[in-house]
């Protein structure tokens, strides 16, 4: 888990003028779930394209077990790709669509059909290799796909988005499905997908992109709880951006006026001047605990209940004119025009630079 | 009820009257193959096979006829190998003046045979290839590129390339990409150019008259048997030729029509 086996320094790509992905520097472990998460347009697919070698980097540099891989085309790259529209043959049956891999690496037939087979079961397919493409239901021909897609043993999978056309119960039991197999193969995922809950719930290590760049990357709880950046803050969930002052600094933290009062927040790298701070929902809570400070009073504008919380929003502030949101237990009895009194632990606060 | 009636006898007619426009001098023209008698003209004056057996016993015909199958399936063959390799190369690679480059391909659709025939004329005069079934050949392959490469190229579609592009990524060299993808997934369409290069290449006269001298093919020969006079020998291998044709437009609905319910 510890060596790096893929590593991108200073990649960007253009397309004529506009630049798809923008200077970016990664390193993936061997074993790692990686995914890139970003909205469309992001740069995330192309990201995809450049480790797979459909498309190649205008600068920088792929390496890929310590081999400059940058130019070197598909076919003869350590990686496979599982596609978002599967891209399977449709003029093959299961079995040859999963052996077409093995085919072209000259391994022989016997051989093919046996690890073939291996693969579909893996994928929950066993017995299936007879059946024709287009027989198959949309789930059964992603697991095709991944099939096909592994039975070569490839040192990296990269998965394009590829439950993105599946209904939702079926891609969570897919989400769990393509977890448990990472595990069973020890290979490297590299996942992409916009849908930050899928990203949360499978990686190991999310990299967040908006308009190719790396905005943040770390594992889900550290960029949920601690988002590098403004963007990631939003995109990641829903979160309150509150403009605050630096106003005193010292060897515990800084001190930072608000709307909302002051707040003490022990962190010090942080610049002079403006700043946001980034709490979210569930953070801000009626009921104070231990060392919480006080974000002073709102009045109830709306509340939906949503199953897992009671989502409201508040309109609060020293002024009463700031709206926050605040998602309050299931069990809440809240109404529009309630007035609650709102604390948040300074530990959950995030401040980033104005 | 009687609404209908008044909709739907006028479209009767008319839809008989324009297919009996159609077939009428082919089915004329197949009776008379069958005349018992010298004159493939009314009355009718019995069924006799004997006009068959003479063509099946005229060398010369046979020869023609022979000909022109090879002339077909050696021309069909280059014809839609070259258009599809044309259109699947147009279709994926980005080139400067692509579109350029695909209408000086289909281009030639628009001018008659007369006129490339006598262009061919020329140039095999001036180059000194002799008229031979070869220069047909080479004809023939001129004016059905064009179809052949307009009909592959409007069946190369988005799941192609996917595919393409997963069989490049699970380790398929491009040679391996046409033989195991392109080509089987395209192969409706490479039938059809085919056949219907085929068929044109069967029934040209003007290309074939033009650039033949000794050797030469069935249309270049029936023209020079009605050039002696009717005779129901005319007809009787005209019947051939057309039932020749229509199988050939059988085999191919029967392909092209079983693909589309299976997919």
């Amino acid at each position: 888990m510890t060596r790096s086996l893929v590593s991108l320094e200073g990649v960007t790509k253009l397309f004529g003028e506009t630049a798809a992905v923008r200077d970016v520097s990664l390193e993936i472990r061997e074993g790692e779930f990686v995914v890139l998460l970003g909205p469309s347009g992001s740069g995330k697919t192309t990201l995809l394209n450049i480790l797979a070698g459909f498309v190649e980097p205008t600068h920088g540099r792929v390496t890929i077990s310590g081999m400059d891989m940058s130019h070197v085309p598909p076919a003869r790259r350590p990686t496979t790709t599982v596609f978002q529209d599967y891209a399977l043959f449709p003029h093959m049956n299961v079995a040859r669509n999963v052996a077409f891999g093995l085919a072209m690496r000259g391994v022989p037939a016997p051989q093919r059909r046996q690890r073939s087979e291996a693969a579909l079961e893996l994928v929950g397919l066993s017995g299936a290799g007879g059946r024709r493409v287009h027989e198959l239901s949309g789930g059964q021909r992603q697991r095709v796909a991944l099939a096909r897609a592994i039975v070569v043993d490839p040192r990296v999978l990269l998965l394009d988005e590829p439950l993105g056309a599946l209904d939702l119960n079926l891609r969570r039991q897919m989400q769990e499905e393509l977890l448990h197999l990472q595990r069973h193969l020890g290979t490297t995922f590299v996942h992409v997908t916009h849908d930050q809950d899928e990203a949360m719930n499978m990686a190991d290590t999310i990299v967040v992109l908006n308009d190719g760049r790396v905005e943040d990357q770390g594992p889900p709880a550290r960029i949920y709880l601690k988002p590098a950046t403004r963007f990631v803050a939003t995109f990641m969930g829903d979160s309150n951006l509150i403009e605050g002052t630096v106003t005193r600094r010292d060897d515990h933290g800084v001190a930072v006026g608000t709307a909302f009062g002051a707040l003490d927040l022990s962190v010090r790298d942080l610049g002079e001047g403006k700043v946001i701070l980034s709490i979210r929902p569930e953070q801000i809570v009626p009921a104070p605990g231990n060392g919480f400070a006080e974000l002073g009073e709102g009045v109830v504008t709306e509340c939906h209940f949503s199953g897992t919380h009671v989502r409201c929003r508040l309109m609060a502030g020293r002024d009463g004119d700031r709206e926050l949101q605040v998602h309050l237990p299931a069990r809440a009895a809240v109404r529009p025009g309630d007035r609650l009194s709102l604390h948040v632990d300074p530990a959950d606060v995030v401040a980033l630079d104005g | 009820m009687r609404r209908q009636a008044l909709t739907v006898i006028p479209a009767a007619v008319y839809v008989l009257a324009a297919y009996a426009f159609i077939y009428l001098p082919v089915v004329v023209l197949v009776i008379f193959s069958f005349q018992d008698g010298r004159l493939p003209v009314p009355p009718f004056k019995g069924v006799s096979l004997r006009w068959y057996h003479d063509v099946f016993s005229d060398s010369g015909l046979m020869e023609a006829l022979v000909n022109s199958v090879m002339v077909g399936v050696v021309s069909a063959a280059l014809a839609t190998v070259l258009g599809f390799l044309a259109a699947h190369a147009l279709a994926r690679h980005r080139m400067p003046g692509a579109v350029f480059f695909q209408w000086l391909l289909m281009a030639p659709l628009s001018v008659s045979y007369l006129i490339i025939g006598i262009g061919l004329l020329i140039t095999f005069t001036a180059t000194g290839i002799p008229k031979s079934l070869l220069s047909v050949v080479i004809g023939h392959v001129v004016i059905n590129l064009p179809l052949a490469f307009g009909i592959c190229y409007s069946q190369l579609g988005g799941h192609q390339v996917s595919a393409e592009r997963a069989a490049r990524d699970l380790g398929a060299r491009e040679w391996q990409v046409l033989a195991h993808v392109s080509v089987p997934m395209m192969w409706p369409a490479i039938a059809a150019a085919f056949f219907l290069s085929f068929t044109l290449s069967w029934d040209e006269f003007i290309v074939a008259w033009l650039v033949t001298r000794f050797d030469v093919t069935l249309p270049v020969e029936i023209w020079s048997l009605l050039r002696s006079g009717l005779d129901p020998t005319t007809n009787a291998v005209g019947s051939v030729v057309f039932a020749i044709s229509m199988a050939l437009v059988i085999v191919m609905e029967l392909f092209v029509f079983r693909r589309k319910v299976r997919s």
